[in-house]
């Protein structure tokens, strides 16, 4: 086992699977000889040469619709957007080509879409979006939103195996921010599967992506006051585990979901309705959220402090559900 | 020729420029898929008037010069996405009355198990890949079917159709880009047929001729008479030779009349007698016809023999496919996502 970063733990999982099978292939944007935005390909072209590495015009259409081709053809291409953002203008490619396509033809479609995604960065309205919730909402996409590197891993692996494409959310914030114990070699972690990171019997917070290290935080912060919370990383929103997330809200009768993503017809929307339909008579206290404020995400530290949930904000907010 | 100017209604209709590439047995063959579209194309039109055919039904009648001509200048191992009014096409790569009958109606058994229609279907066997309704979007997935190709060194072409309309759509843009930049073996058909839907060419586009654009993509550009099958032919012919031979992309405007509404409920009051009367003296069927009777590679009586048996075996794939009941709703459920 090394420690990885998230990013390096990514950049791993693609370049095992690139030695493994000669399938995969990587296209985007400045991937090749710059090594990509973030670095994450750095040097993959002199180890898998610049067709499988292959720099693109920017036309986010044609990388992904390419992507579609290709995984038609036998390929299991895996096309970068530069900052998840960008995604807006592969759109249609994902949601009106793959996503229909295997239940149009019954073929699937091999194709990872990642990129870095999130904010509290100091980027801008462009380069912070959580969009992963559009996706959700396709049919016929997976999404997967990675909190940690050995997950970032193990589920970019499966990703790549999977015959249906999937978008694949990095969190850009968390790229260089943590590092842990990778395995080395191949590793997989199936989709669809939720990770309980923290055991706890008082209340439980549901997230991904980010808002899973806030949860902790506020977690922890809550354990010196002998309150034990359940921190629940769905990481995949499609497939979503429901069973994991019902079986602690039975357990815990308390549920906050947190993510970085803007509250309205976010995923946790989703998530509170399957546990109120499922789990009502077991909740003590209304199923609370905690998101980003319905807004683009601004440029200032300031305006995006206040915007974007943080620890201080879940921990606040589980306050007053224990409270309730 | 000029594909963004009033037409000049009195011009003479060109004689077929025929394709030295071509022996007569092949010419018959070209027209008998001709007819075969057309044919085809009639009994949709029925089924739709009988209410026996659903959704929309969108006429080929015109176009079967430019669909069978293109399709035909490929080889055994390329690819064929076509778009909706290409039903030629299919014809040429040997796909099966009934299959495409239970396609378009969306009966038990169909391709898609009625999860989608009319031509959108795929057929991997028959190296047949079908559009979405979103036209354009279909030109980056054709270009990145063949970068796979090219990628394990084989010789696959990839041709792919977009109208007067689809050309203005940014995935156009992108796709045929990208394709040049990487020298893609894919072949564009742009088949003006006059009208997007209600729109003339002066609302799509200002350039003279749309294989203008070529220039600025940097790859070959022609625009050829689309009701002249073996011009149609010959040019594809050439830019699969070229796309082979590693010189990239071509985009093929093939100007032709969509001689009908865009689907079976548009009236098309839009297009005025003049025009109409136009482009009925140059049907390519009619074309052809003329060209093979006057050349004695047919006669007239092995003209309607020939049309007589495509009429018998579609009206057999007819009367196989319109009394399958329509799949089970379960399948509605299914395929969603795949193993």
């Amino acid at each position: 086992m090394a420690q990885l970063t998230y990013l390096e733990a990514i950049a791993d999982a693609l370049r095992t699977e690139m030695h493994k099978d000669e399938r995969v292939f990587l296209l985007g944007e400045d991937i090749s000889t710059y090594g990509g935005a973030f670095k994450l390909t750095k040097n993959f072209h002199e180890e898998f040469g610049r067709s499988r590495v292959l720099d693109c015009p920017i036309s986010e259409s044609a990388i992904v619709g390419a992507a579609i081709g290709a995984a038609l053809n036998g390929m299991r291409p895996v096309a970068e957007m530069q900052f998840m953002d960008f995604v807006t203008c592969g759109f249609n490619q994902i949601v009106n080509v793959a996503a229909t396509t295997a239940y149009r033809w019954g073929i699937g479609v091999p194709m990872v879409v990642r990129g870095p995604s999130g904010g509290g960065v100091g980027a801008n309205p462009f380069h912070s979006r959580n969009s992963e919730a559009w996706f959700a909402h396709a049919s016929g996409v997976k999404v997967v939103c990675p909190a940690f590197p050995a997950d970032a891993k193990g589920l970019m692996t499966a990703s790549i195996r999977d015959n249906n494409p999937v978008v694949f959310y990095e969190h850009k914030g968390l790229y260089r921010k943590i590092k842990e114990e990778v395995p080395e070699g191949e590793y997989i972690i199936p989709l669809g599967k939720a990770r309980i990171v923290r055991e706890g019997i008082h209340a439980t917070i549901v997230s991904y992506g980010s808002a899973v290290h806030f949860a902790l935080s506020a977690a922890d912060e809550l354990l010196k006051e002998g309150v034990s919370i359940e921190v629940i990383d769905i990481r995949t929103l499609v497939p979503f585990d429901q069973e994991t997330v019902l079986a602690s809200a039975r357990k815990t009768s308390r549920v906050l979901i947190a993510h970085e993503a803007s509250l309205t017809a976010g995923f946790g929307g989703e998530i509170a309705a399957r546990i109120a339909e499922h789990a009502f008579e077991h909740l003590d206290a209304p199923i609370m959220r905690v998101a980003a404020y319905d807004s683009p995400t601004p440029f200032a530290p300031t305006l995006e402090k206040a915007v974007l949930p943080n620890s201080t904000k879940v921990m606040e907010a589980t306050r007053k559900l224990l409270l309730y | 020729m000029n594909s963004n100017k009033p037409l000049d209604l009195s011009a003479k209709v060109p004689p077929i420029k025929p394709s030295k590439l071509l022996s007569n047995s092949r010419r018959i063959e070209m027209f008998t898929y001709m007819l075969q579209a057309r044919e085809f194309d009639l009994a949709m039109q029925r089924l739709n008037r009988q209410g026996r055919a659903f959704g929309g039904v969108y006429s080929q009648t015109g176009n079967e010069a430019s669909s069978v001509g293109s399709a035909y200048a490929l080889g055994d191992k390329d690819v064929l996405f076509p778009m909706h009014r290409n039903i030629g096409g299919h014809f040429v790569f040997k796909q099966d009355l009934n299959t495409l009958m239970l396609a378009f109606l969306a009966r038990e058994g169909s391709l898609m198990r009625g999860t989608d229609g009319t031509g959108h279907y795929a057929d991997v066997k028959k190296r047949i890949y079908g559009n979405v309704s979103h036209l354009g979007a279909m030109i980056p997935v054709a270009a990145g079917f063949v970068l796979a190709s090219k990628m394990r060194g084989e010789s696959v072409v990839s041709m792919t159709y977009i109208g007067d309309g689809g050309a203005q759509t940014g995935e156009f843009h992108e796709g045929v880009n990208f394709a040049s930049v990487q020298k893609l073996p894919l072949i564009l058909i742009i088949e003006n047929n006059q009208y997007a839907y209600s729109s003339p060419n002066s609302v799509e586009f200002a350039c003279v001729k749309l294989s203008d654009r070529a220039l600025g993509y940097g790859c070959f550009g022609v625009t050829i008479d689309g009701t002249d099958v073996e011009l149609v032919y010959e040019t594809c012919f050439k830019a699969a030779e070229r796309a082979r031979k590693g010189e990239g992309p071509s985009l093929i405007e093939s100007i032709t009349m969509r001689m009908r509404g865009h689907a079976e409920h548009d009236d098309f009051s839009y297009v005025s007698r003049e025009e109409l009367e136009y482009w009925k003296k140059r049907d390519p069927i009619d074309r052809y016809q003329k060209y093979l009777l006057t050349k004695k590679v047919l006669s007239l009586d092995e003209i309607t023999s020939i049309r007589t048996k495509l009429i018998d075996d579609i009206r057999s794939a007819i009367d196989y496919a319109v009394d399958l009941p329509f799949p089970s709703g379960e399948e509605g459920f299914k395929n969603v996502f795949i193993d």
